[in-house]
């Protein structure tokens, strides 16, 4: 997804990483139909702020996200009272669209936020104009996990090793993922690569666990609350009948540090196995991998 | 000490006399406690200098150890008081880290790791700059870390000053085990990218040499006596070459650790190389040159100069007979540091081994840095720094329940 430094920074993708040649094959679409394959980013706290004040506070954000969205409302009452009339129908705004797309339920909002009163203002925003939203990071969720469980809005976040570093999250413990789940809010991880290392997701999980997460509820933030978050759970997420065979193979428990990712299947497609020199080179490093694997189409932004 | 600044706070200036006498007794109070007699007992005690000891016992008097070795052996003096944990071992060591200069608030009032004002400045001290009351600190000690190797970060020819410190103090002074360890010098194009000179490898490096050959007869003068005014960059350098601090030299290339041990061998200064992410790429002219390696963090983002950073580089070192320490590094953004043994158990599970890398964090550490007559391993005479365990110090699901520094209980978890 694009950063955080804009209120609205642009649309997600959804993708699997798996072997392809066209981002096509990688996408996972959510609505056939309407063409639509990701989410769409919002950011609120201070990454988006300015100097210039376009917004330079809190509520200058908000009140401009808040246009935005009644605009898009306008804009949806003028298409649906056309009624399908080219000539009452609103010229195209591809703006509009993807917000309209926001406002009906098929496109989510993915909203970057840290603070538990910017937390709260996602919520309100989200409420005011009725759209589905994940909230992300959620670096003092702990303090909030009651107000955010009763909102129903879910919470993917992440875990670190120490706190610190940006002023706005110095409050990230690893126990949200306790406080979130005691409060019956539903939890995912992601890792922000490269804050956290993709190679360490599981790990990220079992900390939570280590402060008091269930694993239960750990394993599933992992895979299929993610999966909900995203609104491709009838697809991924989960080992059942009829959905991909998307599953990984591990050499022992998923929270021990001696556990080793074996092999790694997308769509019954192994695509990676530890037991191939060249596959493991990616899970531990070393010397200059990326320009000597044949397949990397990424040798030549890696090399410089 | 929460509810002692509160106390001293919360009264008024009138009163406030008063209370930091109480203060001052409750502190006495605390020393007395720092003093007690404590036996720590463990299913599975690593001593580090000797093999585990199941059901181990560890007692602790005067802030030293007094006696280690099996429950059936040991008896338990009247008056001891009793920790029990499944897993026991020395104090953890983070070999090379900037927590105490670099804060967690990553703001420019906390930030003391680089001074770019200057690209050799061999003359900055790390005592000058550490905040004992860091918050990291503080979290560090509670993940079992009870000393740490810290001062000026990589980034310059020469930034600075190392120092040494126990994770507990409330000043530097209480801190300190060792106030002068390294001067820490960087090759490689981290340099060029904090100063407009040197911009590339060979002018860095004839600016480290122009120095060095300065520093030769400014100590050949101190030798003599015929040091008219004393030149604190010079002194430092002079320092080196006599053999009385270490360089530690960050070198992340295969080509950049080769350059280092050209220099190191033109001058003879003793040298530990840190970073070093294609050390394995060289391990035979790493061991022929006796240096032992501070690796970089295990988990370090494979960018840059560590682009090539394996997490098997430690155990290759450690087979080679290389000794090898972990360290937390620096990290410019969040996490705002990283925990050593998080990185040595990375290690761990990538070839090293869980005993190899507890002694890598603990007496391995202490003799790379020149302390292993204080800590590193649970033996008689040494400081009492000791670490319980829940279980293997290594897995995620480990906490630590306590830790105890020069005999005082700092940390209990609950």
């Amino acid at each position: 997804m694009p950063g955080s430094g804009l209120l609205m920074s642009g649309q997600t993708v959804y993708v699997k990483p798996k072997p392809a040649n066209t981002i096509e094959e990688m996408l996972i679409m959510v609505d056939e139909e309407s063409g639509i394959y990701g989410g769409l980013k919002m950011a609120n706290g201070t990454n988006p702020l300015r100097t210039d004040g376009t917004p330079g506070t809190r509520a200058k954000s908000a009140a401009l996200v808040r246009s935005l969205f009644v605009q898009a409302q306008e804009y949806k009452t003028q298409f649906d009272e056309a009624d399908g009339d080219p000539e009452k129908k609103p010229s195209r705004d591809l703006q509009m669209e993807t917000l309209v797309e926001v406002l009906e339920g098929k496109r989510i909002v993915h909203n970057h936020t840290h603070r538990h009163d910017d937390i709260l203002t996602a919520i309100r925003l989200a409420d005011e104009f009725g759209y589905r939203m994940v909230l992300q990071h959620v670096s003092e969720g702990w303090k909030v996990a009651d107000e955010i469980a009763a909102s129903g809005y879910p919470a993917s976040i992440i875990g670190l090793d120490s706190p610190g570093g940006k002023l706005e999250a110095i409050n990230l413990l690893n126990t949200n993922g306790k406080e979130l789940e005691r409060a019956g809010a539903d939890v995912a991880f992601h890792t922000d690569d490269p804050v956290v290392d993709s190679r360490f997701f599981l790990r990220m999980a079992a900390f939570g666990v280590r402060e008091g997460m269930s694993r239960e509820k750990a394993l599933q933030a992992l895979t299929i609350a993610g999966a909900r978050m995203m609104d491709i759970d009838d697809r991924v997420g989960s080992l059942e009948p009829g959905k991909d065979a998307d599953f990984i193979i591990l050499s022992g428990d998923p929270f021990s540090v001696y556990t080793h990712v074996q092999q790694t299947w997308i769509e019954g497609e192994k695509i990676w196995d530890r037991d191939n020199p060249e596959d493991r080179e990616y899970a531990v490093g070393g010397y200059e991998i990326f320009r000597a694997s044949a397949n990397s189409h990424t040798h030549l932004e890696g090399y410089k | 000490m929460k509810y002692l600044k509160r106390l001293i706070s919360d009264y008024t200036p009138v009163k406030s006399q008063l209370y930091i006498l109480f203060a001052g007794f409750l502190l006495t109070v605390m020393w007395q406690n720092a003093n007690a007699q404590i036996a720590v007992i463990g299913e599975t005690v690593y001593t580090v200098s000797g093999d585990p000891i199941t059901n181990g016992v560890v007692l602790i008097s005067d802030g030293k150890i007094e006696e280690v070795g099996s429950e059936a052996s040991i008896e338990i003096p009247a008056g001891y008081e009793v920790h029990e944990a499944s897993v026991v071992t020395p104090g953890l060591i983070d070999a090379r880290t900037v927590v105490g200069l670099a804060g967690y608030y990553n703001e420019d009032h906390d930030q003391d790791q680089i001074e770019t004002s200057d690209a050799v400045q061999p003359e900055l001290r790390a005592i000058d700059s550490y905040n004992a009351r860091e918050f990291l600190v503080n979290y560090l000690m509670e993940e079992g870390i009870t000393t740490v190797h810290t001062g000026h970060g990589p980034g310059a020819v020469i930034s600075g000053q190392t120092m040494i410190a126990k994770t507990t103090g409330t000043t530097v002074d209480q801190a300190l085990v060792d106030s002068t360890t390294m001067i820490a010098v960087t090759l490689g194009p981290s340099v060029g990218s904090n100063f407009s000179s040197p911009g590339t490898r060979s002018k860095l490096i004839s600016v480290l040499r122009q120095d060095l050959i300065r520093a030769e007869d400014y100590a050949t003068k101190r030798a003599e006596g015929n040091v008219n005014s004393r030149d604190l960059k010079m002194e430092s350098l002079a320092d080196l070459l006599d053999g009385k601090i270490t360089a530690l030299v960050t070198a992340h290339t295969a080509s950049d650790i080769m350059t280092a041990l050209r220099v190191q061998r033109e001058f003879g200064f003793p040298m530990v190389l840190d970073g070093a992410s294609e050390a394995y790429l060289v391990i035979d002219e790493i061991r022929e040159a006796g240096v032992p390696v501070i690796i970089h963090p295990t988990m370090i983002r494979p960018f840059g100069e560590a682009k090539n950073s394996s997490f098997e580089t430690a155990s290759k070192l450690h087979k080679a007979g290389i000794p090898v320490a972990f360290q937390s590094g620096y990290e410019g953004y969040v996490p705002k540091t990283r925990v050593v043994k998080f990185e040595a158990a990375i290690a761990a599970a990538h070839g090293l081994g869980m005993e190899n890398a507890i002694y890598a964090l603990t007496l391995g550490s202490a003799g790379i840095l020149g302390i292993d007559n204080r800590v590193g391993s649970l033996e008689p005479g040494k400081d009492a720094d000791i670490v319980l365990f829940d279980g293997d110090p290594f897995e995620y699901l480990t906490n630590v329940n306590s830790v105890i520094i020069d005999g005082n209980v700092v940390y209990q978890r609950d």
